[in-house]
């Protein structure tokens, strides 16, 4: 069962764009993306700015869920609690000990991935949709037992904090401070994030996925990659959730809680499982669909959200990343097609026939 | 050991529960190879059509079977028209349709019915029996559900129809040659799986009161239960319903008695799973590279 | 002579991939046509064209009515059985289920009870194991189990994919001479797709070889078995 339940879960996203160098347009695409990130906060309301501040937190959790989900084939339906650690960690250390937000970052995302590798090790055990329900109870008991452990987590009142304010220099609000934060490490981790997948170590993770004892034959530690990759996924959400902690302006246990965990799943696979531009697309979906829905209608906007999840499913089977994929690659195959029918009228000779 | 006995007793009574959506979460799996997450919420609605019927003066068991028969044609429809367009797309894109009709049946029943608790009524007075051993109302319980488990169970083993449900879950191409509709066998396959579920969450409702979120907690052990038994396993659900009933009415008394006694019995579930992988009554697969 | 099943310009495809180039054969009411050929000429992706298992464009016509646009289960219930290749069996239900389910679109309870007991006759094997579960029979009596469950269907037309595959000889001799009873005593007419040329020229009365999606030559199965070429061929000798 389970080897089939994963070679069916997931259509093959080893190949594609995510697979190759960075094409001229694309690194043009990003640059052009990023100018306009950068501007955007000059242009538009502190609560518009707070909202893509989110967008941006959440696309860096999901590209650790993707990293593990997507990639690497281990179904996470509990990442909600690498949020609330990351988030909790930081908080924590501002609160009793004074730490500058700064410094709570690598503790934070330290933390995250030494609980993501020690839930690694008894995952390497179960597949498919055994991992799904241990990570589902891990997301269901996480703000209990932030309740539970009052004396440090402050219990259901959870922990108020500071938001960190801009240098004295640089004459910008706390908002966009806090905006530039995500945009920079959304940017460092994308790249470390891209770097770690368009390798061996992400074609490792992908034959890891769908043919494991294949891989394992082909000498590549099965244990060693999916414990790594269950860590280094967790440190990418954790430290996402130190940002979140601190944008959000407090920290609550039911804050944390499945419904949380369940968003990110959805993002993920609404935006492109197994993509690393999905991760983006999710974070967006994930922020801005759910007061989308409500402006529908207010009487039953989860309804609408459902229909939308719906929709997207019924749509764009392969996320919003594998639909554009598909689309640009179409577009290509035409321009080039287009290319070949002008060269032969013109006479000239074309290599392909 | 009396009061063993009695928790005992009283967990298999919400065993019988989790049996039942397990089973119901089982017959989905061995057909399409995914959990179907809005389960919970299928039989939510049901219950909540019941209680529409009944507060509308019709007779309680008149209500139940019009129900049950109600939840039977949603789930077809639903299977028609909701889960058929990603038949044959990837499962991670099935968790997320499920979870869309999750999330739209949950906002439907708290805009049409609001989120107040209602009291749902129980056919069994709620008398003592056997010494206190057990309520007239748990053995009631245990009762219908064992009922309809026993009734599903012969229609699949003994009749024409239950046969070719299990061919085409088994083996859809060969069904498909030997003339059997393999799509809308799916269909009852998941008017049945509805029907279970509305007969779960009847009997449960007048314990834990009715209201949109009532079945989440459930599902999570119905869920858990399925697994612990072996997910293709029918009978492997049910017994692991019962474990997990009688398991979390123990821990509840005699551990944790607060909100922890969830996280404490998943625990339990989830050791266990890492002990044996693939449940308790699940076969043990050899892979093929 | 009637034709059942008439086939022109059959083509399929896996994918992008056209795998058949517009083939054209028969069977004729009450008769046997085998389509013989090496391994990958494509015997037995014509056989899951006819049952409309794979896309495929062309004319296929069931006593005259086509069926190159209908799903397998409404082929099916025309009266095409198929016994495919890998058996086919329902691995988790018995032997006596298989079969009924072989017979599930028949209404007549009565002559599926009869039919079991002519099925149990010719293949006693079966009939020893009948509770037992299909998994656990050898691959000669799972041929024969997928043998008899098409034919529970009642068909005007059997189809049957390579049953000598992967068979002791003995084993495939005798199933040969259950299907010579078969044809003789059941009216059915025969579409076999087999890489054992001998046997299944012994059986059929016409015969088409398949080269890599084309059929290259047509005749009696008297006619091939003197072809000098097909004799090195596909006959040993």
């Amino acid at each position: 069962m389970s080897a089939s339940f994963l070679t069916t879960v997931f259509t093959p996203h080893g190949t594609g764009t995510d697979g190759q160098a960075l094409s001229r347009q694309a690194r043009l695409a990003i640059a052009l993306a990023l100018a306009i990130a950068i501007g955007l906060p000059w242009f538009v309301s502190g609560y518009s700015t707070l909202r893509l501040t989110k967008a941006a937190i959440y696309a860096i959790a999901l590209l650790g869920l993707n990293l593990l989900t997507g990639y690497n084939g281990q179904i996470s339906l509990g990442h909600g609690a690498f949020f609330a650690i990351g988030g909790y960690t930081s908080a924590i250390m501002m609160h009793r000990w004074g730490v500058p937000f700064y410094f709570t970052i690598p503790p934070a995302g330290a933390l995250s991935f030494a609980v993501g590798v020690l839930f690694g090790l008894p995952a390497l055990r179960l597949e498919g949709l055994y991992l799904a329900l241990v990570t589902l109870s891990m997301a269901v008991a996480t703000p209990q037992f932030l309740k539970y452990f009052d004396s440090w987590t402050g219990g259901s009142q959870g922990i108020v904090l500071k938001k960190p304010a801009p240098p004295a220099w640089l004459a910008i609000g706390t908002d966009r401070w806090l905006f530039y934060l995500a945009l920079v490490a959304l940017v460092l981790v994308f790249w470390a994030g891209r770097n770690l997948l368009i390798g061996r170590t992400g074609r490792a993770l992908i034959a890891i996925r769908d043919h494991p004892i294949s891989a394992k034959a082909m000498g590549i530690n099965i244990a060693l990659y999916k414990t790594t990759a269950f860590g280094v996924s967790a440190l990418a959400t954790g430290i996402a959730g130190a940002l979140g902690a601190v944008v959000a302006g407090f920290v609550s246990p039911d804050s944390f809680d499945v419904f949380l965990s369940i968003s990110f799943l959805v993002g993920s696979v609404v935006g492109g499982i197994a993509t690393i531009s999905g991760a983006l697309f999710g974070g967006f979906f994930i922020e801005y669909v759910p007061t989308l829905a409500s402006d529908i209608s207010d009487a039953a906007p989860w309804a609408i959200y459902g229909l939308f999840l719906l929709a997207f499913m019924y749509l764009m089977p392969k996320g919003i990343a594998g639909t554009l994929a598909t689309a640009i690659a179409r577009l290509r195959r035409a321009r080039d097609a287009n290319a070949a029918l002008a060269g032969r009228r013109s006479g000239k000779q074309t290599l392909t026939s | 050991m009396d009061q063993l006995l009695q928790q005992t007793l009283s967990g298999v009574a919400t065993g019988v529960i989790y049996a039942s959506l397990a089973l119901a979460l089982v017959m989905i799996y061995r057909a399409t190879e995914s959990v179907n997450f809005a389960q919970g919420e299928m039989a939510m609605f049901s219950t909540y059509i019941a209680w529409t019927l009944i507060q509308a003066g019709i007779p309680y068991w008149a209500a139940f079977l019009l129900t049950v028969a109600v939840s039977f044609i949603g789930g077809v429809l639903i299977e028609r028209i909701v889960v058929r367009p990603v038949e044959t797309a990837p499962i991670l894109n099935h968790v997320i349709v499920f979870i869309g009709l999750l999330v739209i049946l949950n906002s439907l029943a708290g805009w049409i019915f609001t989120y107040t608790e209602r009291e749902f009524p129980s056919p069994f007075a709620d008398r003592p029996l056997f010494h206190g051993m057990i309520t007239s109302h748990d053995l009631g319980v245990i009762g219908v559900t064992l009922c309809v488990l026993v009734l599903l169970f012969l229609f699949f083993r003994f009749t024409p129809l239950g046969l070719a449900m299990r061919a085409a879950a088994q083996n859809p191409a060969s069904a498909k040659l030997a003339g059997i509709r393999v799509g809308w066998m799916l269909a009852i396959g998941w008017g049945l799986a509805a029907a279970v579920g509305a007969v779960a969450g009847i009997m449960v409702a007048p314990v834990i009161f009715l209201d949109p979120n009532m079945m989440s907690g459930v599902l999570l052990y119905a869920f858990a239960a399925a697994l612990l038994g072996g997910i293709s396993s029918p009978g492997g659900a049910v017994f692991g319903g019962l474990i997990v009933g009688v398991l979390e009415n123990l821990v509840g008394t005699y551990l944790i008695a607060s909100e922890l006694k969830v996280a404490v019995a998943l625990a339990l579930i989830v050791i266990t799973l890492v002990v044996k992988p693939s449940g308790l009554f699940g076969p043990r697969f050899v892979r093929r590279v | 002579m009637a034709l059942l099943l008439e086939v022109k310009d059959l083509k399929a495809y896996y994918g992008p991939v056209e795998a058949l180039h517009g083939i054209e054969f028969a069977v004729e009411e009450g008769g046997v046509t085998t389509l013989l050929g090496a391994n990958g000429a494509g015997k037995t992706t014509v056989l899951r064209a006819v049952c409309g298992m794979i896309a495929r464009s062309g004319d296929i016509r069931l006593a005259g009515v086509r069926i190159d646009a209908a799903p397998t289960e409404r082929i099916a219930r025309m009266g095409v059985a198929q016994a495919p290749e890998g058996r086919g069996t329902f691995v988790n239900l018995s032997v006596e289920e298989n079969l009924r389910v072989g017979a599930y679109v028949r209404r007549e309870r009565k002559s599926v009870a009869s039919d079991l007991e002519r099925m149990y006759q010719y293949f006693p094997r079966l009939a020893e194991r009948r509770h037992q579960q299909a998994g656990t029979l050898s691959g000669g009596e799972q041929q024969m189990l997928a043998i008899a469950r098409a034919l529970m269907l009642r068909p005007r037309l059997l189809v049957l994919d390579e049953p000598s595959f992967g068979l002791a000889p003995l084993v495939v001799a005798k199933i040969f001479e259950i299907m010579a009873a078969v044809r003789r005593e059941e009216r059915v007419s025969i579409l076999l797709v087999e890489q054992n040329a001998a046997l299944a020229l012994e059986l059929a009365d016409h015969a088409y070889l398949l080269e890599t999606g084309k059929i290259v030559m047509a005749g009696t199965s008297r006619d091939f078995e003197r072809h000098d070429q097909v004799r090195r061929s596909y006959l040993g000798y």
